[in-house]
């Protein structure tokens, strides 16, 4: 087999698939476009803000909070994406795999728990 | 053929929406391109039979890092920045190095030769997750490791970073 | 030039089961708001939709014509772009997910071998777990394009929600891929041939119970469902929708609910694989083994569709008995309960896999 010469057939009907949700979203769409009645006035393209008028903009300053969360999740993630190739292939490389799994599991459990300690799993 | 034609077109929208991530105003609207260019990046992968890395590419690029990327964009509240000028007085010297590096690769891609050359990069390692987690947790053992150090270092960053600015 | 067989092959091998999954998810996104509201109304003690149609069987056609009909507001102050292409991600994503689902074993029909899936991917679970991750930022587009306090507030909230609960997930599903050796969801049924994973005590009773509840967060249903709550954020990050951009996000959500209903019984209840009344024990003895051969009988098919549909009513039995959790309670939960819990679990499996106890 040479490079440029594979392709992936399974996957085919991934794409197709994905091709079609895509249709029916924009079909959807402009199906309703057409037969949707459209009468925008100011009051009406208005934020939503509880019957008051919207003061300032809504694109504000956030917590810090959802950074810490991000960034707490991206290092799990990652970590789980090593799980999946080690649990796959576990019956193959037996007690060493394991062994070896142990020892990152506790060297990231070492960051996890002093993220407990200095709250940044608290919610507050 | 065909399969050429399918790997043009990914090739493609990975130039184009990579020159659109750094040429939009808005980086919200940068974040969208960039994961449209992850998406392509996986098909990239799925056309050379690596579909774990595929996942992963989904998983990590697109399901988490840029998730972080969004997330810092829109708490920093974006609309100020996106207002400033798109380039500081340093573009040239910017543009000069780019030039040199682009240089580099290219003669790299021309000149150089690559070991795995002519063999499908995964065949080695066999197309599947199995063989993968075989190797890379026999062989390549050494570098798992360090790489939840890597991690740890990440976590404890991110934590002393995050408290520090709460603490004010 | 492709002849008349390859083109006729491409139909049958791939053409029809696209349609025939694609009637399926569009039937269940309508239909599913109709059992929602009915299991709710008679829960409460009401009848629910009795207008349109035979006890409301027509409601959900109604719905559908409501959302094609009604005016689409952009708000002026919204990202217009980003705005539209919100539930645009949201729907593909949950959609997609479907292709790797396995429905049955192979079938003859016809006097032909039908495959009862659109693709036997060999990452189906992984697969699923990437679409599902980037169904996240329909959420936060929405709720920033939206310009509005409500919206952004309920985006973020989800998308960290969201997030938060894939970590408890991801080592569940792992422990499945870890007992089943495989991510092909077909060959994690084959696997629990013998024995479901939900009773291989104590990791799989302990993994499906993670499972079903980050997948309940997932869903943003009750009672985690604080990114709606109308109380104190109105519509969450779609307040700002209507018309039928609404209406996709409403038919994506639920069926985000039967992905992760039809994972949940694939990876933990067999798939499609019979109940048995305790086959080892009593199988032999005259009664019982009447009644697990009238079981066996039933087709593959109904069998994973009557676990997708057993799912999908206790997530709304749930809904309308459990009062919702407050956000630190919600986060709390996912990274200092379930995150453990899910680590040592996993753990577990391997050990007890390690020392053939499995």
């Amino acid at each position: 087999m040479t490079p440029g010469s594979y392709l992936p057939g399974h996957f085919l009907p991934v794409a197709i698939f994905l091709f079609v949700g895509i249709a029916v979203g924009v079909g959807m769409l402009v199906f309703s476009r057409l037969v949707s009645p459209r009468r925008p006035y100011r009051e009406k393209l208005m934020t939503y803000e509880s019957g008051i008028t919207p003061f300032s903009d809504a694109h504000q300053k956030f917590s810090i909070r959802y950074y810490i969360i991000a960034m707490l999740f991206l290092i799990f993630d990652i970590e789980a994406v090593f799980l999946y190739p080690w649990a796959v292939a576990y019956d193959r490389i037996g007690l060493y795999g394991l062994v070896e799994m142990v020892i990152f599991i506790i060297i990231l459990l070492v960051g996890y728990v002093y993220a407990w300690k200095k709250g940044a799993l608290e919610w507050e | 053929m065909i399969n050429q034609l399918i790997f043009a077109y990914f090739a493609a929208v990975i130039v184009v929406s990579a020159v659109l991530v750094i040429t939009r105003k808005n980086p919200v609207h940068s974040v969208m391109f960039m994961l449209l260019l992850f998406f392509h990046i996986a098909g990239v992968f799925v056309l050379l039979n690596a579909e774990f890395l595929a996942a992963v590419q989904l998983i990590v690029y697109a399901g988490a890092i840029l998730i972080l990327f969004l997330f810092v964009v829109i708490l920093l509240s974006v609309e100020r920045e996106s207002q400033a000028a798109r380039a500081n007085r340093f573009w040239p010297w910017l543009a000069g190095f780019g030039l040199i590096i682009a240089g580099e690769i290219a003669l790299l891609v021309l000149r150089g030769s690559f070991p795995g050359e002519g063999k499908m990069a995964v065949q080695v390692a066999g197309a599947g997750v199995r063989d993968l987690g075989v190797v890379l947790y026999s062989k390549f053992l050494v570098p798992f490791e360090i790489s939840s150090v890597i991690l740890l270092v990440g976590l404890i960053g991110a934590v002393m970073l995050a408290k520090k600015k709460t603490n004010e | 030039m492709p002849d008349m067989q390859q083109i006729i092959n491409f139909i049958i091998t791939i053409g029809i089961p696209v349609v025939v999954l694609l009637s399926f998810i569009l039937a269940n996104a309508m239909y599913l708001q109709l059992m929602e509201r009915k299991v709710l109304a008679h829960m409460q003690s009401r009848l629910g939709p009795m207008r349109t149609g035979w006890h409301g069987l027509l409601q959900p056609v109604a719905d559908a014509v409501k959302f094609m009909f009604k005016e689409d507001i952009i708000p002026a102050k919204a990202d217009k772009w980003v705005f539209s292409l919100a539930p645009l991600i949201f729907l593909v994503m949950a959609f997609g997910a479907f292709v790797a689902i396995p429905f049955g074993p192979d079938t003859v029909i016809f006097g032909r071998t039908v495959h009862l899936w659109v693709s036997n991917l060999n990452i189906g679970v992984l697969y699923i777990v990437a679409l599902a991750g980037i169904g996240t930022y329909g959420v936060i587009m929405a709720g920033w394009a939206s310009n509005n306090k409500y919206s952004l507030m309920g985006g973020f909230r989800s998308a960290a929600q969201m997030i938060s609960y894939e970590i408890p997930m991801a080592f569940a599903i792992v422990t499945v891929a870890l007992m089943a050796g495989s991510l092909n969801l077909t060959e994690i049924v084959q696997a629990q041939s013998q024995k479901w994973f939900i009773i291989v005590f104590p990791v799989g009773p302990v993994a499906f119970f993670l499972y079903l509840i980050a997948g309940v967060a997932e869903t943003n249903r009750a009672p985690f469902d604080l990114p709606e709550a109308e109380s104190e954020l109105v519509a969450g990050y779609f307040t700002e929708y209507s018309g039928i951009r609404f209406g996709i996000f409403y038919m994506a959500e639920y069926m985000n609910m039967m992905i992760v209903s039809l994972l949940a019984s694939i990876m933990f209840l067999g798939g499609w694989m019979p109940v048995q009344i305790f086959p080892k024990l009593l199988g032999g003895i005259p009664p019982i083994s009447w009644i697990n051969t009238a079981l066996a009988a039933i087709p593959p098919t109904l069998w994973l569709l009557a676990k997708l549909y057993f799912f999908i009513f206790f997530y709304m039995w749930i809904r309308a008995t459990l009062p919702r959790y407050r956000y630190d309670q919600l986060m709390t939960i996912a990274w200092k309960i379930l995150l453990p819990i899910s680590l040592g679990t996993l753990l577990v499996a391997a050990f007890m896999k390690q020392a053939g106890w499995m």
